[in-house]
């Protein structure tokens, strides 16, 4: 068993969690989806979540600061190269970076 | 509704699945790293199911933090949450419907299924879209659990290149699937402007690059594609 006190955190997190989610649902109620707030709402949504992408490629927290930036970087190309080459297949993609990593961190 | 929901978990249940299992089989390997239980790894994943805030809330609980740190600090992870619930609700949403469906359905709202929504579910009739959506988060969520506890129990069994290409799975993946649909040029300029700011600002203001990228890139893609229209 994990100590009480995690549980505590673990149920702040899910209610600072679902606080956005409703947040979101209750600004949109009041938006156009035509309108340009709603546009530009839209286009936050896609710069965080490309953001976090770099995030987790560049500037990664754990094991993968194990290779170099080179290293996952052309992974990462890689995977787009073969993504479109494969007529946008997301699964071949993944497979080809994934593996390249797996790769390169058996090499060194 | 039978059909919208068996054709959103038929769309989550392939690729997606596996890879956003394979992530939680990281965060459970992650969770045992650190001496915690399988309970509040399983506990988190039911509760919270955002995977960011969830890496947050163990980090800054062993670092000792004080529980307004962990609120403030989850809450800026997973704030990306709010615009994606925006931007989702006039594909899902259906006129004379009671909105409490609505704040039931964004509980599963995440990255994976978000997409994946956006992508198919306006192929749907209107009245499945919503039941779409919950096939396909229903599914991913079983799955996010069953990779959890996988990856408590194999912690370390795997080969080390193994790990590491699993760690890598989560940006390879978010980002293909982004790059799925380009016809949207505002879409793709919000991307780029994202990926751009970030990529400068993380080495100076760490904790808050995230965020400052996506809203000053966000904005930014959106007063240049303002102007090339006007």
């Amino acid at each position: 068993m994990s100590p009480l006190g995690i549980y505590i955190a673990a149920v702040v997190t899910a209610l600072a969690t679902y606080f956005w989610r409703a947040f979101g649902v209750a600004v949109g109620g009041r938006l156009d989806p035509q309108g340009r707030a709603f546009e530009w709402f839209s286009c936050i949504a896609y710069a965080v979540l490309a953001a976090l992408v770099v995030r987790l490629v560049v500037f990664p927290a754990g094991g993968l600061l194990e290779l170099t930036l080179p290293v996952r970087l052309s992974a990462f190309a890689l995977a787009i190269g073969v993504f479109f080459l494969a007529r946008r297949n997301v699964f071949l993609g993944c497979g080809a970076g994934t593996s390249a990593v797996a790769l390169a961190a058996w090499l060194t | 509704m039978r059909e919208g929901l068996a054709a959103g978990a038929k769309v989550g249940a392939g690729m997606p699945a596996l890879v956003l299992g394979a992530s939680y089989v990281g965060f459970g390997g992650f969770v045992r790293d650190n001496a915690l239980g399988l309970d509040i790894a399983m506990f988190t994943t039911f509760t919270a199911w955002a995977l960011p805030g969830q890496l947050v809330m163990v980090e800054l609980y062993l670092a000792g933090a004080p529980l307004l740190a962990i609120a403030l600090g989850v809450a800026l992870a997973n704030m990306r949450l709010a615009p994606m619930c925006t931007v989702m609700l006039p594909v899902v949403r259906v006129e004379g419907r009671p909105a409490w469906r609505l704040y039931l359905a964004a509980n599963w709202v995440a990255i994976t299924c978000w997409a994946l929504t956006m992508l198919h579910a306006p192929n749907q009739p209107r009245e499945q879209r919503l039941s779409w959506f919950m096939g396909c988060a229903l599914t991913l969520w079983a799955a996010s659990l069953a990779g959890c506890a996988i990856g408590y129990f194999a912690a370390g069994a795997f080969p080390h290149p193994v790990s590491l290409a699993l760690v890598f799975l989560n940006p390879l993946y978010f980002g293909l699937l982004m790059l799925q649909d380009l016809r949207n040029r505002q879409r793709l300029l919000s991307m780029l402007c994202g990926a751009g700011l970030c990529a400068v600002l993380h080495p100076f203001v760490p904790e808050w690059s995230l965020l400052i990228a996506g809203v000053a890139g966000g904005s930014l893609a959106y007063l240049l594609s303002m102007r090339g229209k006007a």
